[in-house]
């Protein structure tokens, strides 16, 4: 069952190492090892943050048994970025009619 | 605390975690002004509603315990009616009041306005609380469906075509 919500992209997205490992992920694919050597952590904790990050569908793990590769996955973050850009366009439509509406009542006063 | 964004950058949108939505802007206009464009409904049908749908039934009785009641035409003859009973009645200054969709008594929220006003313009910040983060999720992802009947089926499809693609 999929229980992606933006909660679990913007709490995914709320921890600086997991930023951190996202970023690294944008220059490519990376395995566990590799995304450890920057951090002063274990494999076990990146680890860890690695399954929070997969969870939230921000990452996958490649089928490869011995690298298991890291990929960074874009799209649960665009989607919720597109959410947020449509709720707020749908409502900036109406309170642009109300700058209007207030523009109209100033100069009804003034006059 | 109070969110004031610049003047021109129109409406700011956050979903922090947990149930809410907030809604800040600011208005070039004293807050009595703006207070009454929010609960007069002669203003309120001036501009309320956005992506073809307009207020045609309004009714206010502000005052705490007092009821409102809205209803919007949308494209294609949609109807959505909606209402809930207001809490905290402070003018100019603050609102609180429930709101819930016809038919989605599930899907009621906490709706806390908040009006401030500094050298003439105004800052309104708006909380929207629902029962639970799926809901307040499917509203964020659907607003033109926000509370109607259909949200959940609507949710189901988006879900399965950004997963399924």
């Amino acid at each position: 069952m999929d229980t992606s919500t933006l909660d679990t992209t913007f709490a995914a997205l709320a921890d600086p190492t997991r930023r951190a490992i996202l970023t690294r992920l944008t220059q490519g694919d990376a395995s566990v090892g590799e995304l450890s050597a920057p951090f002063a952590m274990s494999q076990p904790a990146v680890s860890k943050h690695l399954r929070v990050l997969e969870r939230a569908g921000l990452v996958s793990r490649g089928r490869d048994a011995q690298r298991r590769p890291c990929r960074l996955e874009a799209r649960p973050l665009r989607e919720a970025l597109d959410w947020l850009a449509d709720f707020r366009q749908y409502w900036e439509e109406s309170y642009q009619r109300l700058d209007e509406l207030l523009a109209r009542l100033e100069e009804q006063e003034d006059s | 605390m109070t969110a004031w964004p610049p003047r021109g950058a129109g409406l700011v949108v956050s979903a922090p975690p947990g149930t809410e939505i907030l809604l800040s802007r600011t208005f070039d206009a004293p807050r009595r002004r703006v207070f009454d464009a929010f609960t007069r409904p002669a203003l309120l049908k001036q501009w309320h509603g956005a992506r073809g749908w307009t207020l045609v039934v309004c009714e206010i009785d502000l005052r705490p315990g007092g009821t409102w009641r809205f209803v919007s035409h949308g494209p294609g003859g949609a109807e959505m009616g909606y209402g809930g009973v207001f809490l905290e009645v402070d003018a100019p200054a603050r609102l609180v009041q429930s709101e819930i969709r016809d038919g989605w008594e599930a899907g009621e929220a906490l709706v806390t306005t908040a009006f401030d006003e500094r050298d003439g313009r105004t800052a309104m910040n708006i909380t929207v609380r629902y029962p639970t983060r799926e809901i307040r999720d499917s509203v964020l992802r659907s607003p033109m469906r926000r509370g109607a009947g259909q949200s959940y089926d609507r949710l189901d499809d988006l879900l399965s075509k950004g997963h399924h693609p």
